[in-house]
C-alpha cells in the first residue's frame, strides 16, 4: 500500500444535534484530511464534538444528529451521497470502529471470536475456519494472554484491558483502511492501559492502517499520534505535527491544556509524632461477606494535610473509605477520630461524630437527587448539623456558594440537571462543607471531569483546605492528581499497604516494585515516553503480565 | 385448504407488487431529491407495506360503502370523530395555555391527546353525573327494552336516546351514574393499593434484610393464587360477614381487591426503590444519620414519580376491569347502584339479535364500549409518558 495517498477528505463539514425542540450545531464547518497510514489524533474536552466528527468519517451521525452541509470522502467515494448498500459495504470491512467501553460493545452473549468472524464471513472475505486462524493470528499480535483460547471465551471472562485489545483485533478482522478509536483507554487502570496502547500502536503500524484516535488525554495523543488537531466546542483550535504542537502551541486554548499538569502545591512538612491525627486507621481488616478485601490497613490523616490513597480498581482503596464512614464493619482493627474509637457501624455514631467526616463523590451525576434544588442540597446539612432555619439558613448557603465560587443568585433554584459536571461537582463539595466538618473524604472526585475542570475543583480544595484547616483523605488512580494536590501519599494494591511516606519520598526512587510500575505507567507529555519506556523495562514487563509476575515473585 | 391457496396467493401478489412499486419509484426521475433517495434507499418491506396498506384501505371502503356493516360503519365513523376532535383538542392546548403546557402539547403524540381528552371527559361526566344525567339512575319508567337511536320506526323514543332495560331505566342515566360508580370505586381501590404497595416496596428497599425477605415471601404466597378466583373466594366470605349490608359489601370489594393488586405495586416499587437505594446520594444521606421516612418520602418516592405513574395508569385499568368482572359475575356493586359491568350481564343476550336488529345488540355493547374506550385511553397516556420519562434519562 503506499503511504501519502489521501484517504479521507471531510470538507467543511455542519453537524447539528436535535435538543429542546429546535437543531444546534455540534460541529461548525470543519475539514479534516487523513492519509493513508496516518495516525491523527482529535482531542477536546466533553462536548467538543470529537466523537461526531469521528463518527462523520464514517458517513454517520448519530440518533438526533444530522448532517446539514459538507463533503465527506472516503477514498474518493462520497460517503454523504451513497446508498446504504454502498456504506454497508464499506463499514467493518474497510472502515472499523473501537468503542470506549469494550464491555458494554460486546455481546455478552456469544464468544469473542464467533463476534469476531462475523464481520469477514458477513463481507465474504474469509471463511470461518480462515477468520477463526487469523483471530487467534491477530490475539498474538496483540500480546494477548493463551491466544489459542482466550477467542473461546465470553465476553465477561476476560479482563478490561484485555477486552479492548480482543475489540481492535476485531476492528482488524478485515485489514480495514481505517479504523476509528473512540476513547479506547479511558476507562481503565493506568497500568492496563499502557499495555493496550502498546498493542495499538504495534498492530496499526504493522498493517500500514490509518487511524482516528479520539480522546481527551494529551498525554495518550502524543504517543499515538503523527498529527493533533484540537477542537473546542465544534471549531477547530489548531491542528498540526506532534512534535510542533506539544513544543509550540500556537493558540491560547491549546496553551492552557498543556498547563494543566503543571499545577502543584507545596508539600507541607509531616505532622510531628505526637501530633494528634484526625484520624487513625488502626489494623483494618475487612471483607465483603467473605471475600477479604483488606488486609492490616493503617494509616494517619492529620489536620491540614491531605493524605492520597493510590491503586488500581479493585486495590480497595474506596472500600477503606467505607470503612472510616462506618458503611463496612471491619472484621478487626479500628478507626480512631481524634483520638476516640468510632463505633463500627454509621447507624451507632453521633450526629457530631457523623457531621465530622464527611464525603464527596466521583460521580456527581448519582451523589447529587436529581428532584432537588441546589438550596435544598446544601440547605439540608445546614439545618439538620447547624439546626440552622430560614434566613439563617437561606444565608449561610447563600455562603457556601459564594465559598465555591458559585453565583448564589443564578444557581440556587436550579436542578442539579441545569448544571455541568464540574458545577455539579462544586456543590457535593458545598454539601459536604456545609456540615462544618473537619475531614472530608474525596473519592476520585476528578475522575470523570475534564483537565481544565478538574485543575478548577482541585485548586478549589486547595484553597478550602488553607482557609477551613480541613484534613483530606484523597482517594485516586491519577498520579497526577496525586503530585498536584497530597502531601503524603499511600499506595495501595490487593487490599495491602505497599507502600506510605510523604509525597516527594514517594517520587524519587527506590520505590517498591508496584510503585515503580504504576509511576512508570503514567503517560507522559514526551512523544517518546512509550517507546523508551518499552526498551527500558521490555513489552512483556508492563500492565497485567508484569503484575502476575510480581505476584508469582 | 382453499382458504390457504386464497391467503397465500394475495400475499404473493401483495409482494410482487411492492416490488414494482419499489422499481417503479426507483427508475422515475422524482422532481425532488428527496424522493429520489427515499427511493434509492428504500428497503423491500417498505415497498410492501405501501401495497398492503392500499389493500386494507380498499378493505375498509368495500365494507364501508358496498357491504355496508352497520357495526364496521359505527367503529370507522367513531374512530374518525375520535382522531378529528382530539386533533382539536391537540391544536387547541398547542396554543392556548401557559408556556409550559404548550411545550408539553407540541411534544404530545396524537393518541396521548385522545387519550386525555377522553380521561377529561369521563371525569366530568363522573363528578357531574346528577347535573348531566337526564334521569335518576333508579328511575323506572313505564316503556321497557326501548331501542336506541330515538326513532320511533326503529323501536326508539326521543325521550330516551340510548333507550331503556328490562326493568325500563334510561340507559343514557345509567350509563352516566355506571361511570361514577365503576370509576370512583375503581380509583379509590387503586389508590389504596398504591399506599399499601410503595409503603412496603419502599421499606422493603430500604431496611432489606429479613424485613425484605418476609413481606416480600408473603407477596409472593398471595400472587400464586389467580388473582379472580382469589378475589371471587374472599368476595363471598366477604358477602356472607356483611350480611344485608349492601354498602359493607362493597368497602368489603375495595379492600379485598386493593391488597391483592398491592402486591404487584409492591413488586414494583420494591424494585424501582432497589434500583434508587444504591444511588450516591442516598448513601450521602444515610451518612447524615437522616431517618427512615425522611429517607422514603424525600429522597427516594420523587425519584420513583414516574414509574410509579405509570403504573398507576395500568394498575387503575385492571382494577377497573377487575371490578366491572366481578360485578359481571353478580358479587361486586350491588343493585340498583348502576355500575357498567352489571349492564353488559343485564343486557347480554340481546348480542343474539346483532344480524337482524343492529340497534337491538348495541345495548350491551354500550357498556362494554364505555369500558374499552377508558381502557385504552388509559393505555395510550401511560405509553406516552412511559416514553417520555424513559426519553428524559439520557
Amino acid at each position: 500500500m503506499n503511504t501519502g495517498q489521501l484517504l479521507v477528505k471531510i470538507e467543511k463539514i455542519v453537524i447539528q444535534g436535535r435538543s429542546d425542540e429546535q437543531w444546534l450545531p455540534i460541529i461548525n464547518s470543519v475539514d479534516l484530511h487523513l492519509n493513508r497510514g496516518e495516525v491523527l489524533g482529535l482531542i477536546g474536552e466533553s462536548g467538543a464534538g470529537k466523537s461526531t466528527l469521528g463518527l462523520a468519517a464514517m458517513g454517520f451521525a448519530r440518533d438526533g444528529c444530522r448532517i446539514v452541509s459538507g463533503t465527506v470522502e472516503f477514498d474518493g467515494i462520497d460517503l454523504i451521497s451513497a446508498d446504504a448498500q454502498t456504506k454497508r459495504s464499506l463499514l467493518g470491512s474497510r472502515i472499523a470502529y473501537v468503542a470506549q467501553s469494550a464491555a458494554a460493545s460486546f455481546n455478552p452473549a456469544h464468544k469473542i471470536i464467533n463476534q469476531h468472524t462475523e464481520a469477514p464471513i458477513q463481507h465474504g472475505i474469509s471463511s470461518r475456519p480462515e477468520s477463526e486462524k487469523d483471530a487467534i493470528e491477530l490475539y498474538r499480535r496483540l500480546r494477548l494472554p493463551t491466544p489459542d483460547e482466550i477467542g473461546f471465551r465470553y465476553p465477561h471472562q476476560v479482563s478490561g484491558g484485555q477486552l479492548q485489545r480482543a475489540m481492535t483485533a476485531m476492528a482488524m478482522s478485515c485489514r480495514p483502511d481505517l479504523i476509528i478509536f473512540d476513547e479506547p483507554t479511558t476507562a481503565l487502570d493506568v497500568t492496563t492501559q499502557i499495555e493496550v496502547l502498546a498493542a495499538i500502536r504495534d498492530i496499526v503500524k504493522q498493517f500500514n492502517t490509518a487511524a482516528i484516535y479520539i480522546t481527551h488525554d494529551l498525554a495518550v495523543v502524543a504517543q499515538m499520534a503523527d498529527r493533533i488537531k484540537v477542537l473546542l466546542k465544534g471549531d477547530e483550535v489548531e491542528e498540526s505535527g506532534t512534535d510542533s504542537m506539544l513544543k509550540d502551541p500556537k493558540e491560547d486554548y491549546t496553551k492552557s491544556l498543556w498547563a494543566v499538569r503543571s499545577f502543584t502545591r507545596e508539600e507541607k512538612p509531616l505532622a510531628s509524632k505526637e501530633e494528634m491525627p484526625v484520624v487513625r486507621v488502626r489494623n483494618v481488616t475487612a471483607a465483603y461477606a467473605k471475600i477479604p478485601v483488606l488486609h492490616d490497613v493503617s494509616f494517619d490523616i492529620h489536620a491540614s494535610r491531605t493524605v492520597a490513597v493510590v491503586g488500581e480498581s479493585g486495590s480497595g482503596k474506596s472500600t477503606v473509605a467505607r470503612c472510616i464512614t462506618g458503611l463496612l464493619k471491619p472484621s478487626q482493627g479500628s478507626i480512631e477520630f481524634d483520638g476516640v474509637p468510632l463505633p463500627a457501624d454509621y447507624r451507632q455514631r453521633t450526629v457530631e461524630q457523623l457531621k465530622q467526616a464527611q464525603m464527596i463523590y466521583q460521580m456527581a451525576d448519582t451523589a447529587l437527587n436529581p428532584r432537588k434544588r441546589i438550596r435544598e442540597i446544601i440547605g439540608r446539612p445546614v439545618e439538620f448539623y447547624l439546626g440552622l432555619r430560614g434566613r439563617k439558613k437561606e444565608e449561610r448557603v447563600r455562603e457556601l456558594l459564594d465559598q465555591i465560587e458559585l453565583d448564589p443568585d443564578q444557581f440556587i433554584d436550579r436542578l442539579p440537571s441545569e448544571l455541568s459536571g464540574g458545577q455539579k461537582q462544586r456543590i457535593g463539595i458545598a454539601r459536604a462543607l456545609a456540615a462544618d466538618p473537619k475531614f472530608i473524604i474525596c473519592d476520585e472526585v476528578t475522575s470523570a471531569l475534564d483537565q481544565l475542570v478538574a485543575e478548577g475543583i482541585l485548586k478549589l480544595l486547595a484553597r478550602l483546605q488553607d482557609s477551613l484547616g480541613l484534613a483530606y483523605m484523597f482517594i485516586t488512580h491519577d498520579l497526577a492528581t496525586v503530585r498536584a494536590i497530597s502531601d503524603e501519599v499511600v499506595v495501595m494494591k490487593d487490599g495491602r499497604v505497599v507502600e506510605a511516606g510523604g509525597k516527594t519520598a514517594m517520587f524519587t526512587p527506590p520505590h517498591h516494585e508496584y510503585t515503580s510500575l504504576l509511576l512508570s505507567s503514567v503517560p507522559e507529555m514526551d512523544p517518546n515516553w512509550l517507546t523508551e519506556l518499552l526498551e527500558q523495562r521490555g513489552v512483556d514487563n508492563i500492565g497485567d503480565a508484569a503484575i502476575d509476575r510480581m505476584n508469582q515473585a | 385448504m382453499d382458504a390457504f391457496l386464497w391467503y397465500l396467493s394475495w400475499a404473493v401478489a401483495i409482494g410482487i407488487f411492492g416490488w414494482v412499486f419499489r422499481f417503479v419509484g426507483q427508475k422515475v426521475q422524482w422532481p425532488s431529491d428527496k424522493l429520489n433517495v427515499y427511493f434509492r434507499d428504500m428497503p423491500l418491506m417498505v415497498g410492501i407495506g405501501f401495497v398492503f396498506g392500499l389493500v386494507i384501505l380498499y378493505v375498509v371502503f368495500h365494507y364501508y360503502f358496498i357491504d355496508k356493516s352497520t357495526f364496521f360503519r359505527w367503529a370507522v365513523q367513531g374512530f374518525v370523530i375520535f382522531a378529528i376532535t382530539s386533533w382539536l383538542f391537540l391544536a387547541l392546548g398547542k396554543h392556548v395555555g401557559t408556556q409550559a403546557t404548550r411545550k408539553v402539547f407540541r411534544q404530545m403524540p396524537l393518541t396521548a391527546a385522545f387519550g386525555i381528552l377522553i380521561i377529561i371527559i369521563y371525569a366530568i361526566m363522573s363528578i357531574f353525573a346528577g347535573v348531566i344525567a337526564p334521569y335518576g339512575q333508579e328511575e323506572i319508567f313505564e316503556k321497557i327494552n326501548v331501542l336506541p337511536g330515538g326513532d320511533p320506526a326503529l323501536g326508539g323514543d326521543p325521550r330516551f336516546p340510548l333507550g331503556t332495560d328490562q326493568l325500563g331505566r334510561d340507559l343514557l342515566s345509567r350509563l352516566i351514574y355506571g361511570g361514577q360508580n365503576t370509576v370512583g370505586i375503581a380509583f379509590v381501590t387503586t389508590i389504596l393499593a398504591f399506599l399499601i404497595g410503595t409503603t412496603f416496596g419502599f421499606l422493603a428497599a430500604t431496611l432489606s434484610g429479613w424485613f425484605d425477605q418476609a413481606v416480600s415471601r408473603v407477596v409472593d404466597a398471595l400472587m400464586a393464587i389467580p388473582q379472580l378466583i382469589f378475589a371471587l373466594l374472599l368476595l363471598t366470605i366477604a358477602t356472607a360477614w356483611a350480611g344485608s349490608n349492601k354498602e359493607l359489601i362493597t368497602v368489603y370489594m375495595i379492600v379485598i381487591i386493593a391488597v391483592l393488586d398491592s402486591t404487584r405495586v409492591f413488586r414494583l416499587a420494591r424494585a424501582v426503590g432497589f434500583n434508587i437505594v444504591v444511588m450516591d446520594y442516598i448513601e450521602a444521606a444515610k451518612l447524615r444519620g437522616e431517618n427512615l421516612s425522611y429517607l422514603i418520602f424525600r429522597e427516594i418516592l420523587p425519584n420513583a414519580y414516574a414509574p410509579l405513574l405509570a403504573e398507576f395508569g395500568l394498575r387503575f385499568c385492571f382494577v377497573f376491569l377487575t371490578i366491572a368482572a366481578l360485578s359481571f359475575l353478580g358479587i361486586g356493586i350491588q343493585p340498583p347502584l348502576a355500575d357498567w359491568g352489571t349492564m353488559v350481564r343485564d343486557l347480554a343476550q340481546f348480542i343474539n339479535f346483532a344480524q337482524f336488529s343492529p340497534h337491538t345488540a348495541a345495548l350491551p355493547l354500550m357498556a362494554a364500549g364505555a369500558i374499552a374506550l377508558l381502557t385504552v385511553a388509559v393505555n395510550f397516556v401511560v405509553d406516552w409518558m412511559l416514553h417520555k420519562s424513559s426519553g428524559l434519562k439520557d
